[in-house]
């Protein structure tokens, strides 16, 4: 499989080190189908290829992917504009339940740069939101300055349709959200728990104890589901690079359900 | 079944280069067999046999001047259809945009190989490794089409090798399935080779070599050469359960043991017929106007190999050694369905602290049985 | 004092406790209101409330010189807030400042201390509660030094 050229649209700097990319294909097809979960390889010419979520609105024509600026390739993304190219495989791996959920509530919740990975299933759910009990979004990051997608946040708040708290772990002067890690979130967003599908992103950690949050209020262990990460270098299951036991992160997940991984996730460098 | 002369082999390697293939076989280069293009029976490493143990290997000359009188070497088939490096693709830099274009007549990936002398584990490794580039959603187009266009003339072993441990996996010492032509070398009723034919396509090459319907006591006398290997050989790795003990046993104190002895050296990985670990490769010329993607071997012994979010998964070589035993024993029956040993002894062999996969399973297999045993008993 | 005996059974921190426990607790209890940026209690205030919020928000804060107010948690609805009052040498040692006008119900610590001098077993009862509300406050603030969310350089 060979990258497809992709030009960049736009880009918008979330955060100091956190940028947003809208891309639409340079010839050839209209609009990127994908699954909300899926995510992509994206190649920079001549630099390297590095796996990144999907994070726009799977009805939308533009592709859009949100990352941080952190290792070569992406270090290398950061500096192209308007008018640059990218190259673009996929769309690979497993997606998140929104058929599953219909009928029930769900509880979102993302750690850090979590949020657009799970962006697209809310977009589907609001899409069809008379198929879906209660939604709430629960977003946690590292301090008020590492908020991604503020303007698009302040949007949902408003909503009656739909609970979203954030919350900080370390508060700057003059901030009046919330402070704690995110778990601290669960109880309140009253959600019927035998009823209920969960989708949760974010440093393994946090998963973890946020999954533990959700067992211990009954939820059970199959509703609840999580998108992993590790090293890709092929993204199609060939390399062996992303195995997380017998799991290939790239085809067998990267969203899995939490059973999949209960006991791999207990076990140190597996 | 027929019987061919020694000679004939050379016809047969003739045959085979004038069908337009690149004849593969064991060669000896300097103080190893390896494999490599040969024109020649008289190439094969006549007269050879080699001596194999933990951390040890030495060719050793012997009497009978056969062809196939020694095991496997440090080299596998897999370089053959799975390729050390390859190159994926070539992009051209076009303004702000690039081309990318695939490079389908890329020599390295269409090849028409001739592989004489593959044994029976190594006949199992290539169809282990059918399963991981051709099994999947998403196939290697270069591996399949190398594999396709393949001759293979598979040699039966009458030798028990010396770290090698086909039997207890039953992937040999008789080639079974997946060959065109196979072989069996007898020296104790005078020097000749018995060939079986696997394939129409095997039959077709085989119709162009001086060649006589076997009698039934020389086929009696190759059969019983091959029990006998089977019988003698020395290790043995028990494939039942692999997935339950392994998996179970993460914190085995054994992993300590064998992490201080590791070096994260990826002998192993290279040697191995099976492991299938790749990493790509991005480069430009010095204009910048030309860019390359090459894919290359990779090992997971490598300390990058799970680099992610500034550090590696697997930090330590006790972590790294506890993954490639439990994938090559236990994931890959999850992954493929089989194990993905096939008791060659490479890994035994070129260790160079002669760590034995056999041996550290046994360990573990050895705490899990006595945990469930006791289990059961209560 | 009626609804206020319905409302502490409901809670979550007082379930499973002996009608004739709760009765005594209810006992130490009043109705609380808090206007919003005003301060609970501060840092060296002799303990001798806690609150069982029903409504609102308020913040954890302490003062550095070189940081400034710095908030460490946010607690709201359905939180305790203080446990100083369980602990010698009982001094509160955030200050507790309302960032939404907060209701809340709060209990005599002093009153409750004696009490549970006098009863042991009733005591215990308490102690069990918070050593559980402890344990999950060290979990969660561990959860927050690991600063997971931050990049490995």
């Amino acid at each position: 499989m060979i990258p497809c050229p992709f030009v960049i649209k736009r880009v918008r700097w979330e955060t100091e080190d956190t940028f947003t990319v809208e891309l639409t294909p340079r010839e050839g097809r209209s609009k990127f189908d994908f699954l909300p979960g899926q995510f992509n390889m994206i190649y920079l010419y001549g630099v390297g290829e590095v796996p990144i979520s999907i994070c726009g609105d799977p009805s939308d024509s533009v592709l859009v992917h949100t990352t941080r600026a952190v290792g070569t390739v992406t270090k290398a993304m950061a500096k192209l504009g308007r008018g640059d190219s990218v190259g673009i495989r996929g769309p690979f791996g497993t997606s998140w339940p929104v058929a599953e959920a219909r009928g029930k509530d769900v509880v979102f919740v993302a750690g850090g740069i979590g949020l657009p990975p799970l962006r697209p299933a809310l977009y589907e759910i609001l899409a069809h939101r008379e198929n879906y009990g209660k939604v709430v979004l629960l977003y946690g990051t590292r301090t008020p300055s590492d908020i991604v997608f503020k303007d698009e946040l302040e949007q949902w708040r408003a909503r009656f349709d739909l609970e979203v708290f954030i919350t900080v772990d370390r508060a700057t002067e003059g901030w009046r959200g919330n402070v704690g890690v995110v778990t601290t979130l669960i109880h309140k967003a009253g959600f019927d728990a035998h009823n209920t599908i969960a989708m949760i992103v974010g440093p393994e950690v946090m998963m973890r104890f946020t999954t533990i949050e959700f067992l211990k209020r009954g939820v059970s262990p199959d509703s609840i589901y999580l998108s992993m990460e590790r090293n890709m270098k092929c993204g199609i299951g060939l390399c062996g690079h992303c195995q997380f036991g017998p799991l290939f992160i790239c085809k067998d997940g990267p969203v899995f359900r939490y059973p999949q991984l209960k006991d791999l996730l207990v076990k140190w460098e597996i | 079944m027929y019987r061919i002369e020694p000679d004939a082999l050379n016809e047969l390697i003739q045959v085979l280069q004038k069908e337009q293939y690149a004849v593969i076989g064991p060669t000896l280069r300097g103080e190893a067999i390896v494999l490599d293009t040969i024109s020649s029976a008289s190439e094969l490493p006549v007269g050879k046999t080699d001596e194999q143990a933990p951390a040890h290997y030495r060719v050793e000359d012997k009497a009978e001047k056969t062809f196939f009188g020694a095991s496997v070497g440090p080299h596998s088939w897999k370089r053959y259809f799975f390729p050390p490096t390859l190159k994926m693709f070539s992009a051209r830099k076009d303004g702000e945009s690039f081309e990318v274009t695939e490079d389908i007549d890329n020599p390295e990936s269409t090849k028409r190989y001739a592989l004489l002398g593959v044994r029976a584990c190594d006949l199992s490794a290539i169809q282990v490794q059918d399963k991981v580039f051709g099994g999947g959603a998403y196939r290697d187009p270069a591996y399949l089409r190398l594999r396709q266009q393949a001759f293979i003339v598979a040699v039966n072993c009458t030798r028990a090798g010396g770290t090698c441990f086909c039997s207890s996996l039953r992937t040999g010492p008789r080639a079974r399935v997946g060959f065109d032509l196979a072989l069996t070398e007898v020296v104790d009723q005078g020097h000749f080779l018995l060939v079986e034919v696997g394939t129409d396509k095997g039959e077709a090459v085989l119709s162009g070599v001086q060649r006589q319907p076997a009698k039934d006591e020389e086929v009696e006398g190759a059969e019983h050469a091959i029990r006998a290997a089977a019988q003698l050989t020395g290790r043995s790795l028990e494939p039942d359960q692999t997935r339950e003990i392994l998996y179970s046993n993460a914190e085995h104190p054994r992993w300590e043991v064998v992490g201080k002895r590791c070096l994260s050296c990826a002998n192993c990985t290279m040697v191995c017929p099976t492991c299938f670990c790749t990493t790509v490769e991005d480069v430009t010329d010095l204009t910048g106007s030309n860019a390359e993607r090459v894919r290359k071997w990779d090992s997971c012994f490598t300390l990058d190999f799970s680099y992610i979010h500034g550090g590696s998964v697997r930090a330590s070589s006790r972590a790294r050694y506890r993954h490639w035993i439990t994938h090559k024993l236990a994931s890959w029956v999850d992954q493929f369905g089989t194990t993905g040993c096939v008791g060659c002894g490479r890994c035994i062999t070129w260790c160079p602290v002669g760590i034995d996969i056999t041996e550290e399973f046994r360990v573990i297999r050895e705490t899990y049985l006595m945990n469930t045993r006791g289990k059961s008993s209560t | 004092m009626e609804t206020l005996e319905r409302i502490l059974a409901q809670h979550q921190f007082f379930k499973d406790l002996s009608p004739e426990y709760l009765t005594l607790v209810t006992g130490c209890a009043s109705n609380v209101r808090f206007e919003q940026d005003q301060y609970i209690f501060r840092v060296g205030d002799e303990a001798n409330q806690f609150y069982l919020i029903r409504e609102g928000r308020i913040a954890l804060q302490l003062f550095s010189p070189d940081r400034g107010q710095i908030t460490v948690e946010t607690l709201g609805e359905g939180d305790i807030l203080g446990w100083s009052w369980l602990i010698p040498p009982y001094f509160y040692v955030f200050d507790a400042k309302i960032l939404d006008v907060t209701r809340a119900i709060a209990l005599d610590g002093k009153c409750l201390r004696r009490k549970c001098e006098e009863d042991h077993t009733f005591g215990y009862e308490l102690l069990k509660r918070f050593s559980s509300l402890l344990e999950h406050r060290l979990e969660t603030t561990r959860l927050q030094l690991l600063d997971l969310y931050g990049v490995r350089s």
